[in-house]
């Protein structure tokens, strides 16, 4: 006999009711199994207070972590729609009421238009809460009105990959959207108005094999897996062990496919600065050479040398 | 010759007609008028079989061991091919070739996926799995065409990019990403067909242009049948189920309008009359480039980048979503 009877038997909480971490009180890392409240966790940018583990966080944390203050979503009313009328085990339609349930977001990427240190910036952060952040129809279009908005407001954009690549239920048109995101980046880079690509874990196949690798600047979150294929499809087509370290943020970098790995407290620091490094005023300074803002100061600085 | 299993039915009546041949060539009875009966009776029921093809009997159909590759089609279509290798900083790739050819006097830059005719070729192909290289040597001739204002033609037929260790240190993500970019803006009329399998990241690779056209018997997907079955279902058994859900069929992609058309194979195949197929995919692409050709290049990319714009289907939410989000509290 126990110290302690159970007045009702099992578990009376029922799923729907279920809070997803980190929701609740406590939080217990996914790595190095220690356990913080997730207060700490929040305040600590989302990552493991004692092992540095970036938490697979949604959408809208990445917005608080990032803009001044209050933002606006953009494309909201965009919703997937059941095209091929696609069934598995489970038809496509009840796969996206589950992920309505949630109520977190309301596809696999959402756009949001805000300030970073005073300076505008559009924000589309993907969510592998939704389908395991599949890109569907709704995903590439979202991120093509995202672009066209940036080009038509002049505003740079960020996309933040967290993606487990196409969404399968969609089929073909899951993979139109890879040409499709890609022409729109085109016509931004001809614009000259700054994309950036934030990659986190996971970021794989048909994201990584678009967008995500096209940013003017290919940021990454510490340790993320980042890939083409996912490690088990190599495993089993090689036939041997995958190397330590393979396909992870750090990995990219040395092989010269990220630019920098940036960790998540830094983030909005790292965008602030790419901000202001791209802001079009000052490229125009450079455009105008020798009476550019920029060179003028440094010749008061030694005001003295030609008399001397 | 090799047939498939809903070929069987044919290859009863290919064995009769052999058998037929034998005892007409004694010389003794006349079989000339059976044998005729039964070359009728085989073209009657190559067409019934070919004209009720399911997704999954296409996909095997694209996927024949006798069925012509790039290089076929190029020596067939082409006069002074000369292929180009290497990405000027791997390898050269063997899976995916190209060259510059002449096409009834238009010289075009000719791009494709390989795969080997014998299991030793199959191998040195790589069964017609790219590595990064290889996207990147398509990617090198292109941008050489553009500069002298040649169109680009690719025949696409994968089961996929490589799914390697070596690809992946390498980019094959990016060696992807950055072809799409590019082919997108273009400044050279792209014309692409599958001609085979095309899967996924592996076949949009090169796969991106103004004018893209599948093959009566081929397949063209995000997924192949069975990785698809072996992710949605968990086993390999629901190939043929995933082939009918992915609707991957010429006639299926084209009712979608996510490709340009279809080019009719003669009935029995590609593989079966591979010089006729040469024939009418050369007048496909000759005549899409007459099209293309002399659209003012700027317009042909905003074109181009528009078609891929509309490729989607999604709902509008009825009521109002909320527009301005609050910061939530810390």
């Amino acid at each position: 006999m126990g110290w302690v009877k159970r007045l009702k038997d099992g578990i009376q909480t029922a799923t729907r009711n279920k809070k997803e971490a980190p929701e609740g009180i406590w939080y217990k890392c996914e790595r190095c199994r220690e356990t913080s409240t997730t207060k700490e966790l929040r305040e600590n940018f989302y990552k493991c207070p004692k092992c540095n583990y970036h938490v697979r966080i949604g959408s809208h944390e990445y917005f608080d972590l990032l803009f001044d203050g209050n933002y606006d979503l953009l494309f909201e009313e965009l919703r997937s729609t059941d095209v091929l009328q696609f069934t598995d085990l489970k038809p496509y339609p009840d796969r996206l009421k589950e992920a309505y349930k949630k109520n977190i977001v309301t596809d696999a990427i959402t756009v949001a238009k805000g300030k970073v240190n005073r300076r505008s910036l559009l924000v589309a952060a993907m969510d592998f809460r939704f389908i395991g952040g599949s890109m569907g129809s709704v995903v590439g279009e979202r991120i093509a009105r995202a672009i066209e908005y940036g080009i038509a407001n002049r505003i740079p954009l960020l996309i933040i990959s967290r993606s487990g690549g196409a969404r399968m239920m969609e089929a073909a048109y899951s993979l139109m959207q890879l040409p499709k995101t890609c022409g729109r980046l085109t016509q931004m880079a001809r614009a000259k108005v700054p994309f950036f690509s934030l990659m986190t874990d996971p970021t794989t196949g048909g994201v990584t094999a678009s967008f995500a690798m096209l940013g003017d600047i290919n940021m990454a979150e510490p340790e993320a897996l980042i890939g083409f294929a996912g490690p088990r499809v190599i495993k089993e087509t090689i036939k041997r062990d995958l190397p330590e370290g393979f396909q992870t943020s750090e990995f990219l970098l040395e092989h010269g496919f990220v630019d920098t790995i940036v960790d998540r407290k830094d983030l909005r620091e790292t965008l602030s600065d790419l901000l202001f490094l791209f802001e079009e005023s000052k490229l125009a300074a450079i455009g105008k050479g020798e009476g550019s803002a920029e060179m003028e100061p440094a010749e008061e600085e030694f005001p003295g040398e030609e008399e001397g | 010759m090799v047939f498939l299993e809903f070929e069987k039915p044919l290859e009863v009546l290919y064995e009769q007609l052999e058998k037929l041949k034998e005892i007409g060539g004694d010389g003794e009875i006349d079989v000339t008028e059976t044998i005729r009966n039964l070359e009728n009776k085989i073209k009657n029921k190559r067409k019934e079989i070919y004209s009720n093809l399911t997704g999954w009997q296409k996909v095997q159909l694209s996927r024949h061991p006798e069925r012509p590759y790039t290089l076929f089609y190029i020596s067939q279509m082409c006069k002074k091919f000369i292929e180009l290798h290497g990405d000027r900083c791997v390898r050269d790739d063997k899976a995916i070739v190209g060259g510059l050819a002449s096409l009834d006097g238009q010289t075009v830059m000719i791009i494709g996926h390989q795969k080997g005719i014998n299991t030793k070729m199959r191998q040195y192909r790589n069964f017609g799995m790219a590595n990064p290289e290889g996207y990147r040597k398509a990617l090198r001739l292109m941008k050489m065409a553009e500069r002298f204002g040649i169109p680009v033609i690719t025949l696409i037929d994968t089961p996929g990019a490589y799914p390697g260790l070596e690809a992946e240190e390498r980019g094959q993500a990016e060696a992807i990403a950055r072809n799409l970019f590019e082919m997108a803006q273009l400044r050279v009329p792209i014309i692409c067909v599958i001609v085979g399998e095309g899967a996924s990241g592996g076949a949009i690779g090169i796969g991106l242009g103004d004018r893209v056209y599948m093959l009566e018997n081929t397949w063209y997907s995000v997924i192949s049948p069975e990785s698809c079955s072996s992710i949605l279902w968990r086993s390999w058994d629901y190939k043929e189920q995933a082939a009918e859900a992915l609707q991957l069929t010429a006639d299926q992609m084209l009712g979608h309008g996510l490709i340009d058309g279809i080019i009719k194979e003669p009935v029995g195949g590609a593989h079966s009359y591979p010089e006729e197929m040469a024939k009418i995919l050369k007048r496909h692409i000759k005549k899409a480039l007459s099209e293309i050709m002399d659209m003012d290049p700027d317009v042909r990319i905003d074109v181009r980048i528009e078609k891929y714009a509309q490729m989607g289907a999604y709902n509008l939410a009825k009521e109002e979503p909320v527009k301005e989000k609050k910061k939530t509290e810390k």
